[in-house]
């Protein structure tokens, strides 16, 4: 199997991930070698099997809608790279 | 004082043989001593004399358990709020946690010090952690070779007298593999017996954390510290917690022993095969019964992991955004290029080429293909244990294929290094329990054997790996030069 350097920028795209041209050559190698290889998983049938999401197949526990956590705003905004007046800020998006 | 077991340091600070601070001040000295082998990503020598001195006046009140005082090293993926919590990324190199994890938090309780944070694969995705942006951590006893991971830097402290406890965490095998590399002990616990609040996410539905220690003893009772229920991980099971180092003197007579043939074919160094056979050995004298068995999806794990823990991966790591912590690039043009350079410019390679596989995996078109696909394999490779033990209490074999490798052998090629995890990764998309302990030294370098249990069996796996540990001394081997 192959990918092509359109589709490796297009899944750089999705990924979030600026992507040289050095670097989207390197993967057009990479990656068709690792799906290659998982591919290997085709040799078994698996129709009719449901997939397992959890090691225990449990099912997301519930719990009482209340508040439990208090405002915590300023102590998570100290990490942030760039503040003001309680709201993280990004480069302009609107002109 | 490097030498005893955690049982031995908790009487010496209860007979004031020695204090928590004189303890803590011996590994200080020891991590300063070997730091060549970059175990540790932050020291936290200051805090750590704090906290034995809390711990002194515990013991002095009477008011101490079986870690009070006892010094450790935590895997740097737990959250805390002392100190930075990188998870061995440029990405978080600057980031200070605002809570502490589950994990962190009980061990306080407990009275535990926190020596530092160790080395390990960026985000925990390796398995030689070579993988850091701090650079590789070295195996104790071959400094030219690589001493497993991701949890490199918790197995070396260990291995390397520099720390008598240490934390990990095991998505595939990053506990178990390292503790076979380094020669000591690592017990990956059932998924959702231990808490995964405030542990950076890799792969949420295989991650788990787990002990290391020099002996099965020691791990007991760290994990009797780490398990237990907690609300804030909505994955952590509701299940009773046994006294784990009361449950070790239990005689093996009568207990069923599978070998799967699976572990034991091509591939498996001779030499870690002979040792095999003499572990089999003793657990037959021991009065087990030896029993072969087969897994027979045991060569699909593999891809089916990679395409599962590469799929979480890629939308665990999303959060790394530039906004709201962590990395951001410098003059970002617009949101966009804020979003792409700060990820590129912080995740190394094997980060992004995960994110891109997984990406890939999870897009419009090929989900059913490989996740759903492997999600199902996933429940045939649980059904192949599930039906193994129904015959079985323990399954045996190797940790891994093979001794621990040299630094750069494997680093170009992915695939060559993802097959090195073959004999753990299984355990973790069936979410039950192993434990790798030291059955022999090949060349210079420790062999490690791997004991799997069903799920909620840690405290068989211990009691087996406490009774071979009374029989032979493979455990009791510290690294020339570390002694």
């Amino acid at each position: 199997m192959s990918i092509s350097l359109e589709e490796i920028q297009k899944i750089s795209l999705l990924a979030r991930l600026h992507v040289s041209a050095e670097e989207a050559g390197q993967y057009a190698v990479d990656l068709p070698g690792i799906l290659a290889w998982v591919q290997q998983m085709n040799k078994v049938d698996t129709q009719g099997i449901e997939p397992m999401a959890h090691p225990m197949d449990a099912s997301q526990r519930l719990r009482e809608d209340t508040v439990t956590e208090t405002d915590q705003r300023s102590r998570f905004q100290s990490v942030a790279p760039s503040t003001e007046k309680g709201l993280y800020l990004v480069p302009k998006v609107i002109e | 004082m490097e030498e005893l077991s955690v049982r031995q340091l908790a009487q010496g600070l209860a007979h004031r043989q020695f204090s928590s601070v004189e303890l803590t001040r011996h590994f200080l000295a020891r991590m300063q001593a070997h730091r060549h082998l970059n175990a540790f990503i932050t020291e936290m020598g200051e805090q750590a004399v704090r906290q034995a001195r809390l711990a002194d006046q515990r013991i002095r009140s009477g008011d101490h358990g079986p870690l009070t005082g006892i010094p450790l090293a935590h895997k740097d993926i737990f959250c805390m709020q002392d100190g930075k919590t990188t998870c061995g990324s440029k990405m978080l190199d600057n980031f200070i946690a605002p809570y502490d994890a589950t994990v962190v938090q009980k061990l306080e309780q407990a009275g535990c010090v926190v020596l530092g944070k160790t080395n390990m694969d960026e985000f925990a995705m390796g398995s030689s952690s070579e993988n850091s942006f701090y650079g590789p951590v070295r195996n104790p006893w071959n400094s030219d070779c690589v001493p497993g991971g991701s949890s490199g830097g918790s197995a070396v402290a260990v291995a390397a007298r520099m720390a008598p406890l240490a934390t990990g965490t095991d998505t595939g095998g990053s506990i178990r593999q390292p503790a076979a590399f380094c020669g000591i002990t690592g017990l990956k616990p059932t998924y959702g017996r231990v808490s995964r609040y405030g542990m950076v996410a890799y792969a949420s539905s295989l991650d788990q954390a787990g002990p290391f220690g020099k002996s099965a003893l020691d791990c007991a009772y760290l994990l009797q510290a780490m398990s237990g229920f907690d609300d804030r991980d909505s994955t952590c099971m509701d299940e009773p917690v046994p006294v784990y180092p009361r449950k070790l003197d239990r005689s093996l007579r009568g207990k069923v022993v599978g070998i799967p043939d699976e572990y034991f074919s091509e591939g498996l160094d001779p030499e870690v095969r002979v040792f095999m056979e003499r572990a089999i050995a003793w657990a037959e004298k021991e009065g087990c019964i030896i029993e072969n068995i087969r897994l027979p999806n045991t060569d699909l794990a593999i891809p089916a992991y990679y395409v599962i823990a590469m799929a979480e991966c890629s939308s665990n790591l999303s959060r790394y955004d530039g906004v709201r912590f962590g990395y951001r690039c410098r003059e970002p043009k617009n949101l966009h290029d804020l979003y792409h350079r700060s990820r590129s410019e912080a995740f190394g390679a094997e980060v992004k080429r995960r994110i891109m596989i997984g990406t890939y995996a999870l897009s419009t078109g090929y989900y059913d293909a490989y996740y759903r696909k492997a999600q199902q394999i996933r429940r045939l490779i649980s059904e192949d244990f599930n039906k193994a033990f129904q015959d079985v209490d323990y399954i045996l074999g190797p940790t891994t294929p093979e001794p621990a490798f040299r630094i750069g052998e494997k680093v170009d090629d992915p695939v060559t290094m993802y097959l090195s995890d073959i004999y753990t990764i299984s355990v973790n998309l069936a979410g039950i329990p192993a434990v790798s302990i030291p059955c022999g030294i090949h060349k210079g370098l420790p062999v490690g054997m791997q004991l799997i249990g069903n799920h909620f069996e840690e405290d068989k796996l211990l009691n087996f790996a406490h009774q071979y540990q009374q029989a032979t001394d493979w455990h009791t081997r510290c690294p020339p030069g570390f002694e």
